[in-house]
């Protein structure tokens, strides 16, 4: 039988920092590239693949490069209900040119329609990068694109 | 007019700060609770009768008593993974009053013997993260986290973690993984997380808002605490509620408070003269409620006795112009989207859902697709490592049970209201 206490203090111990580590790595690589990937499996001593296997499985962490600028937009039930969410996610297509999931040529919007902010009580919510921005109209919208990329 | 107990100092300004909670009252259901032994603090919280408030109900109190006593090593987990649609009470205690939940959290501790407190904490809440970390920072400054707290003996260490966004991490054994750095997939139970938890060490695991009545408790007796509420579903309870309502947002109010209270009296009634159709109590994954049960007492019983949950208190309301197919659809793409795919029925049953729920929705059911939808059901429910299959199911069945009519209707010609 193993002993737990033994387990936890070592591989265990660097394996629980994978989380963290990964947020480190998309920091500085702006996304998990392949050497990001490999920077942190050497760091934490695991093998690539699992390093890879467990990055995949969230969603907060990106596999592809993405805009300077995420932004995400909840299409959750209670956003839909509350109305308005729908039609800020259509402004924001109509006016970035792009589609959920994709992202500005320049480089500095991506778009994403997201399940729940956990802002059911203020929406039309979105999030742009580590901002939440809440009950939005179309203009607040407008000097939040301006102000981050004069568009 | 209830006077807010979980809530009562979010309104003040700088609410988060260590000084603004110290003025208030603060900390001082450590002092008491640290010159007790934490065999009584266990008696005094199973006397409470306070039942965990992410969404099982479970006993707190007995939950404290299954840790073993004599293990080398033990953890307690905050759960602060709030990501049930319709849920917005703990990002708000933990922006608006983080030091109420780390008392209480010490608090736990102490009564279950953990050396060290791991806040889970949902990736997308940036200013959580930011608050707990600043609020936890202080606490150890003011010597109420870290070696001999208060000069007691008893040492406590406390990080935040966070998520990386992943519903499923609410669940408490996918969370654990997901603390030790694995994807967050559920564990099979038993064993429970109090025997084999956290580095396969006993690990209580707790709600955010469960933890933040644990000092009001401590404070001011089980006695009082049980004198809120009703007889098995005591204290006070933070409903959200969102949908067709005029006023959003966060209620705190006794369990057993009817839904038509909380819906007209708090949240302003239904916008524009309209009727309710349904309501969703305790977030997307507890069946609906119709109508004629909107008198509904809040409470885990009444909820139950008519076929539905309390869940986390999330009321989503929803007005007679609503379309049931489409809600349905809805939850059934956040489901289907937060399955972690340990499990087939829940991957491929969720799936397969959505897929029929949207092509009904589209003006392309079939005839037979109701008996699929619920022969779907019956083989993702009570099939699945956790309670992620149980949910996905729940709101589908009720419409399916509750609505029929509506589903009907859509065969053929898809939704009038979604085009």
């Amino acid at each position: 039988m193993i002993n737990p206490g033994q387990l936890a203090s070592t591989d265990a111990m660097e394996r629980a920092r994978l989380l963290t580590a990964l947020y480190v790595a998309q920091e500085q690589y702006g996304y998990l590239t392949d050497e990001a990937v490999q920077r942190v499996a050497e760091r934490l001593h695991m093998a690539p693949g699992k390093v890879y296997e467990t990055a995949t499985f969230y969603s907060m962490y990106r596999m592809q490069p993405m805009g300077r600028y995420v932004i995400q937009v909840c299409e959750g039930l209670s956003c839909h209900l509350a109305g308005g969410a729908e039609r800020l996610l259509d402004y924001l297509v109509e006016r970035l040119g792009i589609s959920p999931g994709e992202t500005t040529e320049d480089g500095l919007f991506s778009l994403v329609s997201v399940q729940c902010l956990a802002a059911c009580d203020v929406s039309p919510a979105m999030r742009v990068n580590d901002t939440l921005y809440t009950d939005l109209t179309f203009d607040e919208v407008d000097s939040i694109l301006d102000r981050l990329g004069g568009r | 007019m209830f006077e807010p107990i979980l809530l009562r100092r979010v309104d003040l300004p700088r609410s988060e700060t260590i000084e603004v909670y110290l003025a208030n009252g603060g900390y001082q259901a450590l002092r008491q609770a640290l010159a007790m032994s934490p065999d009584d603090l266990v008696a005094m919280v199973k006397r409470s009768k306070l039942r965990g408030r992410g969404g099982a109900g479970f006993p707190t109190g007995l939950k404290w008593s299954f840790m073993p006593r004599d293990a080398e090593h033990k953890y307690l987990a905050v759960n602060t993974d709030e990501g049930e649609p319709g849920t917005f009470k703990d990002r708000k205690l933990i922006e608006e009053d983080p030091h109420q939940v780390i008392e209480g959290a010490i608090i736990a501790a102490y009564a279950v013997g953990a050396e060290h407190a791991f806040v889970y904490i949902r990736g997308e809440f940036f200013l959580g993260v930011k608050r707990w970390n600043k609020a936890i920072n202080d606490a150890y400054a003011h010597g109420f986290l870290g070696k001999d707290i208060m000069g007691s003996g008893f040492d406590l260490d406390m990080t935040v973690h966070r998520g990386a966004g992943a519903y499923i991490c609410g669940e408490e054994t996918a969370m654990l993984n997901s603390l030790e750095g694995r994807r967050g997939e559920p564990r099979i139970k038993p064993p429970y997380p109090a025997q084999v938890g956290y580095h396969q060490e006993p690990t209580l695991v707790h709600n955010v808002e469960t933890l933040a009545n644990v000092p009001h408790i401590v404070l001011n007796g089980d006695e009082w605490y049980r004198g809120v509420g009703t007889e098995n579903s005591t204290g006070p309870k933070i409903f959200c509620v969102s949908g067709h309502v005029y006023r959003r947002g966060v209620y705190e109010l006794p369990l057993g408070t009817p839904l038509s209270t909380i819906i007209h009296d708090y949240a302003g009634g239904i916008p524009g003269g309209k009727q309710l159709k349904a309501v969703i109590p305790g977030g997307a994954s507890t069946p609906f409620v119709t109508a004629k049960n909107v008198d509904v007492p809040m409470d885990f019983e009444s909820l139950a006795a008519i076929g539905s949950a309390l869940g986390t208190g999330a009321i989503v309301v929803m007005d007679e112009d609503t379309c049931m197919v489409d809600v349905a659809l809805r939850a059934a793409r956040f489901f289907a989207h937060e399955s972690c795919g340990k499990c087939t029925p829940c991957r491929v049953g969720g799936r397969r859902i959505l897929d029929l729920l949207q092509r009904i929705v589209d003006g392309a059911g079939a005839p037979g697709d109701i008996e699929r939808l619920y022969s779907l059901c019956d083989g993702i429910a009570g099939h699945t490592f956790c309670p992620m299959g149980d949910a996905m199911v729940a709101p589908i069945r009720s419409s399916l049970d509750l609505f029929a009519d509506e589903y009907q209707r859509h065969l053929p010609g898809g939704c009038a209201a979604a085009h």
